[in-house]
């Protein structure tokens, strides 16, 4: 610890930190607009000036060392004089166009012109103008407002791995730009809306809708991918109008994936607001009353054994929960939550979750990646081994893959081979490879789902636990072997054992006429045509995809802004989201029309309230008892196929990104060219 | 005055070889194995102890620079890079060692960078000097063919490898940290500092970025002596130092001379006098363009050294003086001096950035008078407002001419601004630009 004296206040603060940190520590409000805290340091802005007693003139409070007893002042009139003049700077070429900026009350250049500027201009000279560039369906530009801080340059080429953007010219002419006009590749290009400190870069997609002021902010859990990305929810009237990250350094630092921030117009389209009810091969509106009584009465005399229930990537806890004991209460041992088919080891926990946890990473000094494609799985956490790749240096820390990487994942990696027998040559002795597992203390494995939706997948998963045995990935203090899944709702549901049961059917065992009775809880993402034609299919849901063009009965439920509920991201970490709007028209939350049904069904669940239900969570997701999956039924052969990155577009993963048009024109734009013949 | 004796810069107008054969001749390469075998500490203490200062412009102890290098061996290299970027209007000083002397900018590159544990020195050129660099590179080809470089350079037992790099065109590229980031292949942007470059430079390794004069000069002064060195001059502004008279002389030229000799003489000297006589003189930029000029009450009496120009407030800079006669338009001058530095600026911190093209805009209208006269005081709290607020050193380049033609001539802009709002009537500003204005700003 260094003692420095901010103001005539002693701090201590560690060796190494910035004289900004320091001011910081000792309770003092700098004003920056490069400076980022999770960004390398610029020192451009000049906004952070202070005075340190003995140096000739103010310094960059962002990139100064603080050292033993040095003399820090943050308000003296050479400070003061410093702000104002920076301020006067950065605002004689902006366009001072607040009133129609979307920047507007949430613009550190307002802001801190407010706080720290003159107020006046003394500037009269024609002012500058920047052609506006084009960076795709997500990110606007509005370049005349830029202030060059050069936190976007940075932002692309460290955190997202993505060096597309850049300042070309210089002095007055320098722009920030892609040189050569291209829509962003990033997965995580609208972070950038969040690092602008001004309004050069704002929501494409939501030009002009709202003023800050005017949301409600509810805190939520992203569903679009299995990271339980922490995230605020900002909605006007019964619309969501925006979706920012908060801060989660255990989860997702302050990132948000695109697709978590811009799916957000799909939940105004396509969406299921009222019962219908399969009458004469036509779906007609009912009312609640008789899309429960229909179901009431198909399902008279049907055993158990003939009702099946799986549950959708999106679902949160409670619902999965209050399905769950309605199957049972029915005698349903078909249950599953595995709609892409997936195998777990579900006799310990640790086996099917990232169970290093996300942060994790942060300390893995090798890694193997078997099946996955962070980026695409998870993109905030593909920036997470970006952090720690870069952190590691040059050969730091050796990736391997095993399986296809598609597009590049932002880190050097060496390629392993692409199918299971590469895993076995892996683990054959004296490969270099498994020598740097070895070396390594905390060797880190990530098994994605291309590596367990497969066949062999029983045995490839023994051949990830012998092998991280092997490398010693998991012992007493670390624990390596991850599962990187893609379904928010997957964890929860394993957790909560919504699996076949003692002679129950799987997901591929309820199609074809495998049961009676099926129970769609937002179930899009499994072969719908597969089940058979007489088969009675409810659907409950939120949006009108596969599941519910083959329903019978469709009972509208709640997408996660609409409801209040908990989700399991993948290291396992239980995390609650909250309503932030209500549901479309006649649409209710989940766990109230299971519960409803359940009456009428005469199979009434024992909660009222969410808060009973989740009294029975508690007990409900006890640990589940150790029990083989159906490895031993298949044959121990590994095949050859390769492990299968999802073909899906990134962009298009679930029923509420497929009916956004934003993620429908991302998807477009980052669409493999077609081939086209020679002109 | 300095006595062709003592002269450094032998072949400075090549009337004679500048190849190896003829730089032999004068001396060079001679014994250049002993110099080296005094040893690392031996070289850093003779050039502390002769007093030289930087010839970049800044004026820093070349020798005391040397020996912010990391003591002993280090895991990771180190690196000589020489500044040859001379790229400051009116100055052309370097350009005539790289091309009549460059085997003395080798030998004394092998012999720092063994003073500072470096096995390879880079040189920054100036993209325009093309002959130059050609030259530098014969040179150098000669050395490796001689064994003067490579492995066991000149016999040293030091291995040494020089390179050229040739720039390509930014000025900015001759401040030391920004022309780090060009040779790495980055836009050419000055760096924070700390971390300096000893600590941290050229890839992250600890780098010596010196002037091509202030290293040109070390072998000589090894050869004879710190003492000689330290003799010429004024004290604390010791030795000979290259200088360039441009401008309103009768004969322009740059040439070796002392430090500390009277501004007058010099410009009598070596310059044949003011254009006219020197009661024709107007005023003198005594250091390329960056810093304030001199008026000619004080051209009478100032020596041309680094702490007399200070004492006036201005500055030695790169010595090479530009002289200006009473037929001059001095505010035209300066405003052209801020359309330079406006173009050059890098665009990197706000101040300079905004600073100088606010600038140039405003002393473009004080060219015509088309201003009022506040803001000749406006004008100059914008260049205190940039001055030491920035990165690097380019704003305070940028604000100390206009600083200095405040100071010494604001009877002249005031009578500007007055005898153009008489010509355009009313007392009132009148904003349309002139056709004069258009073109410059057509011209941008």
């Amino acid at each position: 610890m260094v003692r420095v004296i901010v103001d005539g206040t002693p701090v201590d603060v560690p060796a190494g930190s910035s004289a900004l940190q320091a001011c910081e520590a000792a309770g003092k409000e700098i004003p920056r607009f490069c400076y980022h805290e999770r960004l390398s340091v610029a020192g451009n802005c000049r906004m952070c000036l202070v005075e340190v007693v003995r140096a000739p003139k103010p310094v960059a409070s962002c990139g100064f060392p603080v050292a033993e007893g040095m003399e820090i002042k943050t308000d003296t009139e050479v400070v003061r004089k410093a702000r104002r003049s920076v301020m006067e700077f950065l605002l004689i070429n902006h366009p001072l166009d607040c009133p129609i900026c979307d920047q507007g009350g949430e613009c550190d250049l307002q802001d801190q012109a407010y706080g720290y500027g003159s107020g006046v201009s003394r500037y009269d000279e024609p002012k500058r103008a920047v052609t506006d560039k084009n960076l795709g369906p997500l990110v606007k530009t509005v370049m005349t407002r830029c202030i060059q801080c050069t936190r976007c340059v940075r932002f692309c080429a460290e955190v997202a791995g993505t060096p597309e953007l850049g300042a070309v010219s210089r002095g007055e002419n320098m722009e920030i730009t892609t040189y050569v006009e291209k829509a962003l590749t990033s997965e995580l290009s609208g972070n950038l809306i969040d690092i602008c400190p001004v309004g050069a870069l704002t929501s494409k997609p939501g030009a002009f809708q709202q003023r800050p002021w005017e949301l409600k902010k509810t805190d939520a859990i992203d569903v679009m991918d299995a990271l339980g990305t922490n995230i605020q929810i900002q909605a006007r009237g019964g619309e969501v109008k925006r979706i920012v990250p908060r801060v989660n350094d255990e989860v997702n630092e302050e990132w948000l994936s695109d697709k978590g921030r811009f799916a957000i117009d799909g939940l105004l389209r396509r969406r299921l607001d009222r019962p219908w009810l399969k009458v004469h091969g036509k779906l007609q509106a009912v009312s609640w009353q008789d899309a429960f009584v229909a179901i009431a009465r198909r399902l008279e005399g049907v055993p158990g054994s003939r009702i099946g229930a799986i549950v959708g990537d999106l679902c949160d806890a409670e619902s999965m929960m209050a399905l769950r004991d309605l199957m049972i209460s029915m005698g349903s041992p078909n249950l599953d939550c595995r709609q892409d088919g997936a195998h777990y080891d579900v006799s310990d926990r640790a086996n099917y979750t990232f169970s290093s946890g996300i942060a994790g990473i942060d300390e893995a000094d090798a890694l193997l990646v078997i099946g996955a494609n962070p980026r695409h799985d998870a993109p905030v956490l593909n920036a997470r081994i970006r952090k720690r790749y870069l952190e590691a240096g040059r050969g730091g820390l050796p990736i391997g893959v095993i399986g296809d990487m598609g597009s590049d994942p932002t880190w050097a990696y060496e390629s392993l081979g692409a199918g299971a027998s590469a895993l076995a040559d892996l683990m054959a002795d004296g490969n270099p490879f498994l020598e740097k597992l070895k070396a390594a203390k905390r060797p880190m494995i990530i098994v994605g789902q291309g590596a367990l939706t497969r066949d062999d997948s029983p045995v490839v998963l023994e051949a990830c636990a012998l092998l991280a045995e092997t490398v010693g990935a998991v012992t007493d203090e670390w624990s390596g072997l991850n599962v990187l899944h893609t379904a928010a709702s997957r964890v929860a549901a394993l957790d909560l054992d919504f699996l076949p049961a003692e002679g129950g059917r799987s997901v591929r065992g309820m199609l074809s006429g495998g049961v009676d009775v099926l129970w769609l809880l937002g179930a899009d993402e499994f072969p719908v045509h597969g089940i058979g034609p007489d088969t009675f299919v409810i659907y409950q849901g939120h949006h009108g995809d596969a599941g519910a063009a083959r329903a019978d009965v469709i009972l509208p439920g709640a997408a996660y802004t609409e409801k209040q509920g908990t989700w399991v991201n993948t290291e396992g970490r239980v995390q609650r989201g909250f309503q932030a709007v209500f549901p479309p028209g006649e649409a209710r939350e989940d766990w109230r029309i299971l519960r409803a049904v359940s009456d009428v069904l005469g199979h009434t669940l024992p909660y009222d309230t969410i808060e009973a239900l989740r009294e029975r969570l508690q007990v409900g997701a006890r640990h589940v008892t150790a029990r083989r999956s159906a490895a031993e039924a298949l044959s121990d052969s590994v095949l050859s196929k390769p492990f299968a990155s999802s073909g899906a577009s990134y962009y298009l993963t679930n029923p509420i990104c497929r009916a956004s048009a934003t993620m429908q024109e991302c998807a477009s734009v980052h669409a493999p060219h077609a081939a086209v013949a020679a002109e | 005055m300095l006595s062709d004796k003592d002269r450094i810069f032998t072949n400075l107008y090549g009337q004679n070889d500048w190849r190896l054969a003829g730089a032999r001749a004068r001396g060079d390469w001679s014994d250049t194995a002993e110099l080296i075998a005094r040893g690392r500490d031996a070289i850093v203490n003779e050039m502390k102890a002769s007093n030289l200062r930087g010839r970049g412009g800044a004026g820093f102890p070349t020798g005391l620079k040397w020996s912010f290098m990391p003591k002993g061996d280090g895991p990771v290299p180190r690196y000589l890079v020489i500044n040859g970027d001379e790229s400051e209007p009116g100055t052309c000083k370097d350009r005539e060692i790289l091309r009549h002397e460059p085997h003395k900018l080798i030998e004394s590159a092998l012999l720092a960078s063994f003073a500072m544990g470096a096995h390879a020195a880079y040189i920054y050129i100036r993209g325009e000097f093309f002959n130059e660099a050609r030259h530098l590179q014969i040179a150098i080809d000669e050395a490796y063919d001689a064994g003067l470089l490579g492995p066991n350079a000149a016999g040293s037992g030091w291995d040494f490898d020089f390179y050229i790099h040739r720039g390509a065109g930014a000025y900015i590229c001759g401040e030391e940290t920004a022309l780090l980031e060009s040779l790495e292949g980055k836009k050419g942007q000055p760096r924070m500092k700390p971390p300096f470059p000893a600590g941290a430079g050229l890839y992250g390794c600890p780098t010596t970025v010196n002037n091509v004069e202030s290293i040109s000069v070390a072998s000589t002064i090894l050869r004879r002596g710190a003492a000689w060195f330290a003799g010429l001059g004024r004290p604390n502004n010791c030795g000979t130092k290259l200088m360039a008279i441009s401008g309103h002389v009768n004969t322009p030229c740059v040439f070796e001379e002392e430090l500390g000799v009277p501004l007058r003489e010099i410009i009598e000297k070596h310059g044949g006098g003011v254009r006219g006589g020197w009661d024709n003189l107007l005023a003198v930029i005594p250091g390329g363009c960056s810093v304030p000029l001199l008026p000619k009450s004080v051209c009478e009496t100032v020596l041309m050294d680094f702490d007399s120009l200070r004492a006036e407030r201005s500055g030695l800079g790169t010595a090479c003086m530009i002289v200006m006669d009473k037929s001059t338009d001095i505010i035209k001058a300066i405003a052209r001096f801020s359309q330079f530095f406006k173009h050059e600026s890098c665009g990197q911190c706000t101040p300079c950035r905004e600073g100088t093209g606010w600038m140039m805009r405003v002393m473009n209208r004080m060219v015509e008078g088309r201003a009022e006269i506040e803001e000749i005081d406006m004008l100059e709290q914008v260049t205190r407002q940039v001055e030491g607020h920035t990165i690097c050193a380019l704003g305070d380049a940028a604000a100390w001419p206009i600083q200095g033609l405040i100071r010494h001539f604001r009877p002249l802009m005031e009578e500007r601004i007055h005898n153009y709002k008489r010509l355009h009537g009313g007392a009132g500003r009148i904003d349309a630009p002139s056709p004069a204005t258009l073109a410059t700003l057509a011209a941008e």
